[in-house]
């Protein structure tokens, strides 16, 4: 029952805002809060019931009797990190969201429904549930893009409606196949491995869909163009956890169904992430747009995520779960950033700010630390996991992964150019008087740095719960360590 | 005392909770907590006395579990041995020294709490790279202080100059430091460690090869951070940050910390031929490249930031030539004089109200504290005997001379330039009359009571020569011959500076003529900076801008979007077919469901 708790609330919560909430929008917004905080409280209650009952999977089925078992729900180390991340950047969607005025309710029944719909890809215990959970994720955020987003939303809510869609057709077509070769099994519960002929091509068709959301170079235009049009609440989401569900995908059903072709495309997935990772930092780079510059980070960051994962090693493993927890608090804080100071501006354009370090010290303050995360300082959540990626990629494919050198040394550049135009320098007059971050927006930012620096010095908080899914991963590829 | 030793991150700890509480504290506080910033700097002396107390017995091992699946885990840890020691109590000395001049120096700043906030995280920091235990542990205290760095000198970010600086600074050192991170990836991958006791003792079970390409990736980090050439372009502009900065942070510690690297993965470098080499060559070229940069600056604090690259220079030298001992000796002399003469010029901006030597002069005669305690930190710097850099640089000159004559030439070189150009600073600053505008005076006793130890410890450090040599195991005994040439070097060196620069400013013009095309050329440092300014810094911007608008928008995106409307004329195509049967609809769906599943069956079926 617990394990549907994450999925029922929200779900809940939308149903009521959506009823009730209608008129006023304070009304909305403190409902909607306190469904999300409730939410939130629930994933930490599971992450703390996980950890009574020894790490074990827990689960929960509805109709196993009928034979169906469509509605089963499972956590365990691999899905718990994310359910407990997606929890708490639900919160964080909402109080975000506190100032949107126009169809209040609306904003944050989808908001609602959309993380519901986020946590059922997680928890989802079943294929099919999977694949229903993660075609249902699109349609909040259609719409949470295209009503609530900037100049050009139309245009980019059907721009990812439909780039992610086309992915999703094929991984339809993977998943069918699947089960026309091996019945319904628990995703959780240690899947057994097609028949050898048939994995390459299952493998591809799953990650045609998969690798669409995390997004891989070349297929990633669709993420700049949402991210920078999506409202702040809706870039949060997405940066911080529907992006997740491509890497959660590869490891809970690819790997396991296709153990030898994930083997086998390892150096596939290597160089796609390298040249995420340095791709994307070099887009980051050519930025003349704020939101558009964190959004390209995202690129960079997953191809670190990817190329861990490549590796197929468990500490390669663990590490992929802990760049993308991080990424999602570090993206989570530089979008929540940006939007504020949006919100003060009604701007993005890198070149027309300078010098907000002196005029708003707090925005400025947290911003040169959210910049320093993302270029993966030590002490905050970046750094553990990419220097995961980099030794367990050395490892695996030894001088081939040097030239991400280029990525890293890029993604200094690209944060402190982004510190140097946007908060160092002369304050430009033009935004004299706009006032510096407010109560709850010093607490969204406080709650952000806690979990950046409480993840960068005790990653183990991370990788003890992912460790039994490494090790089952891991083995299933012929590892084994 | 050896709970410290015992418990050595207390010593981390210490100072990175007082930055709290000073950052805590904010404006108000700081009158009172800017003394709290002095207890950290304190905790790491007392470890390194401690330590160096000591030493001997083995130390003990502090050591966690930090990224774990399963079996394989990477640890940090942390133990005080003899080299952390001798490490800890300059980082101690030092930093303390740096927070007691800066309550006076940064005593109008309104940012004081940012500041020694800022100061306290770096004492931490430098702390946990000098005891880390691992590789990851130290990588991950040197790019905490490379950080501090970046935030120090960005400190009056308001400041164009001072915020690129800080950029710079952050960038040029973490091209080295991908080096250094591949090199650990190297050894980690080879030796299945990141400890660094077991991988030095591993090493010699490896192939030379990979002992070489593991050295020079660990020389890369060493070169970025301890600005060796060509890596050396980010120091001089890091002069921009609060000078007690510029003597802690980029004259004493962090800039030497390539050095201490260097000695501690000793093992891997010893182990290869080649990587040696490459050390003495780099240190040399960057030593008395430097050294002809320094005659030419007129900014008193870039002719002792030209003047540490030059002096880390002699460091590499005396690695490459395979002393590491020596290296760590001239790290500790020069950390005593750099920082003295780094706080001396504090001092001096702080009075006269210029960095520019032109606009000095005379100062000798209102501030005679300063003036004494510059002229040991200058003679010791030139190497005159007995002053602290006589014996260390002796050291490093002998050791160069064994492993090469010409690296040996070239050192004696460099020396002379040494003693030249800093006998211009001081008679251009202290001598003849005052040349600038205000009313000049000596600086408060907070000031001038860190000038006072740390002349002591330019004073007094050459004869601690042996011990260390006792304590970390080389030799430190001192050869006639090299002695008395470099003794009548350096005041040669010092005697045609004085025939130069007796007359004042104008000295600048008559060597300026007399060197020709060279002086200007040697001003700008070579040219290197700008060159690789040209050729990477202001093409990357743009680059990156074309990437994203040629091959991301218009190819990829456009790719995309050109489906998307061949989709849509297709769909419209398509839409003929509409006729509105229901019948004619449904049995195209299912034809499309039968081939579609056969489609797939049969393809997957193979």
């Amino acid at each position: 029952m617990n394990v549907l708790l994450p999925i029922a609330i929200p779900l809940t919560g939308a149903l009521v805002v959506a009823l009730a909430g209608r008129g006023e929008s304070g009304g909305a917004r403190r409902v909607s809060a306190m469904f999300a905080f409730a939410t939130f409280a629930v994933t930490v209650y599971l992450a703390f019931a996980w950890n009574a009952e020894g790490g074990e999977c827990i689960r929960w089925v509805i109709s196993s009797a009928q034979g169906l078992g469509v509605l089963s729900l499972a956590v365990d180390g691999l899905s718990l990190p994310l359910v407990v991340l997606t929890g708490f950047l639900g919160l964080i969607a909402v109080l975000t969201s506190w100032e949107v005025h126009e169809h209040a309710a609306a904003h944050h029944a989808l908001l609602l429904c959309l993380e519901a719909a986020v946590m059922t890809v997680f928890l989802a215990d079943n294929v099919i549930l999977f694949y229903v959970a993660w075609e249902a994720v699109l349609i909040p955020m259609f719409f949470l893009i295209s009503v609530w987003g900037h100049e050009n939303r139309r245009a980019a809510a059907f721009k990812f409606f439909i780039y992610t869609f086309a992915g999703s057709a094929l991984m339809l077509v993977g998943i069918i196949t699947l089960l026309v070769s091996s019945p319904l099994g628990s995703l959780a519960g240690g899947v057994t491995a097609i028949s050898a002929d048939k994995q390459t091509l299952v493998f591809w068709l799953l990650a045609a869909g998969l690798l669409v959301k995390v997004p891989v170079v070349p297929l990633h235009t669709w993420l700049p163009d949402a991210h920078v049009e999506a409202p702040t609440a809706g870039s949060i989401m997405l940066a911080g956890v529907l992006l997740k569900m491509g890497g959660y995908g590869l490891l809970r059903i690819a790997l396991p169904v296709a153990p030898d072709a994930f083997a086998a495309a390892g150096p596939v997935l290597a160089v796609l992430g390298g040249i995420g990772i340095v791709y994307g930092a070099i887009l980051a780079l050519g930025q003349r747009d704020l939101k558009r510059l964190v959004a390209y980070s995202s690129v960079a960051h997953m191809g670190f995520m990817l190329l861990a994962m490549s590796t197929g090693t468990r500490l390669g493993i663990g590490a992929a779960m802990l760049i993308m927890v991080s990424h999602g608090v570090v993206s989570g804080l530089l979008f929540f950033l940006v939007g504020a100071i949006y919100d003060r501006t009604h701007t993005r354009e890198i070149s027309r700010f300078g010098g907000l370090i002196s005029q708003i010290p707090v925005w400025g303050g947290v911003f040169v630390f959210g910049a320093l995360a993302s270029l993966g300082l030590p002490g905050l959540s970046g750094f553990p996991g990419e220097l995961l990626s980099v030794l367990e990629g050395f490892g695996r494919f030894g001088w081939w992964i040097a030239p991400i050198g280029v990525g890293v040394i890029l993604g200094a550049a690209y944060n402190l150019y982004a510190v140097r135009a946007v908060a160092h320098g002369e304050p430009s007059a033009e935004w004299q008087g706009i006032s510096d971050l407010g109560v709850r927006e010093r607490l969204i930012a406080a709650s952000f740095v806690v979990c950046i620096v409480g993840l960068g010095l005790w990653p183990g908080t991370v990788l003890s719960v992912t460790d039994a899914a490494s090790r089952v991963l891991s083995m299933a590829l012929g590892g084994g360590q | 005392m050896s709970i410290l030793v015992q418990q050595p991150w207390i010593a981390v700890l210490v100072p990175a909770t007082l930055a709290f509480v000073i950052a805590l504290g904010g404006r108000r506080a700081v009158p009172l907590t800017r003394w709290l910033a002095l207890v950290g700097p304190l905790t790491v002396l007392a470890t390194g006395v401690a330590g160096l107390a000591g030493a001997g017995s083995d130390p003990a091992i502090v050591s966690v579990s930090w990224l774990a699946q399963g079996a394989r885990s990477i640890a940090v840890g942390a133990s005080v041995d003899a080299l952390a020691a001798v490490m800890l109590t300059v980082v101690g000395v030092v930093s303390a020294m740096v927070v007691l001049f800066s309550v006076g120096y940064m005593a109008e700043d309104p940012a004081q709490a940012r500041y020694f906030a800022l100061v306290s995280v770096f004492s931490a920091a430098m702390t946990g790279l000098v005891i880390s235990t691992t590789l990851v542990g130290l990588f991950a205290a040197w790019e905490l202080v490379g950080a501090c760095s970046y935030l120090l000198i960005g400190f009056w970010y308001r400041k164009p100059a001072a915020a690129n600086a800080a950029m710079k600074a952050f960038i040029v050192t973490r091209i080295g430091d991908v080096g250094f991170l591949l090199g650990i990836a190297l050894l980690w991958a080879n030796a299945g460690t990141a400890d660094i006791a077991t991988v030095n003792t591993a090493v010699g079970t490896l192939p030379v090869a990979v002992a070489t390409l593991a050295a020079l990736m660990l020389f890369a980090g060493a070169a970025g951070k301890s600005a060796q050439f060509p890596l050396h372009i980010w120091l001089p502009e890091a002069m921009e940050g609060p000078t007690p900065v510029s003597a802690l942070i980029h004259a004493a510690t962090m800039v030497a910390a390539g050095v201490f690297l260097v000695a501690r993965m000793w093992p891997v470098f010893a182990a290869s031929e080649i990587a040696l080499q490459v050390m003495l060559w780099v240190g040399l070229i960057t030593a008395l490249g430097a050294a002809m940069a320094a005659i030419a600056q007129r900014d008193i604090k870039r002719v002792l930031a030209y003047s540490t690259i030059s002096q880390l220079g002699f460091m590499f030298v005396a690695l490459g030539a395979g002393q590491w001992q020596i290296a760590i000796f001239h790290l500790v002399t020069h950390a005593a004089f750099k920082a003295l003469l780094f706080l001396g010029s504090g001092s001096v901006i702080h009075s006269a109200g210029t960095q520019d030597l032109h606009e000095m002069g005379g100062l000798g005669r209102v501030m005679p504290v300063t003036m004494v305690t510059w002229v040991l930190g200058a003679g010791a710097l030139a190497g005159i005997p007995p002053l602290a850099g006589f014996f260390s640089k002796d050291g490093i000159i002998h050791a160069a001379w064994v492993a090469s004559p010409v690296a040996g030439a070239v050192l004696v070189l460099a020396s002379l330039m040494t003693a030249f150009y800093i006998t211009r600073a001081t008679l251009l600053a202290f001598a003849g009359d005052f040349r600038g505008q205000g009313h000049p005076h000596e600086s408060p006793w907070t000031m001038t009571l860190p000038l006072m130890v740390l002349a002591a410890g330019a004073v007094g450090l050459g004869f601690a020569g042996g011990s260390l040599a006792e304590l970390l195991g080389g030799h430190g005994a001192l050869e006639p011959v090299v002695a008395i040439v470099s003794a009548l070097v350096a005041l040669t060196g010092v005697a045609v500076g004085w025939s130069f620069y007796r007359r004042g400013p104008s000295a600048d013009t008559v060597l300026e003529t007399r060197l020709g095309a060279v002086y200007p050329t040697a001003a700008n440092a070579f040219g290197v900076d700008a060159l690789l300014t040209r050729l990477f810094v202001r093409p990357a911007r743009s680059f990156a801008e074309k990437v994203y608008d040629a091959i991301d928008r218009r190819l990829i995106d456009g790719a995309v979007n050109g489906v998307g409307k061949l989709a849509v004329g297709a769909g419209r195509l398509a839409a003929g077919l509409q006729t509105g049967q229901i019948d004619l609809a449904a049995a195209m769906v299912g034809a499309g469901i039968v081939f579609l599943t056969a489609l797939v069956i049969g393809w997957g079926g193979r």
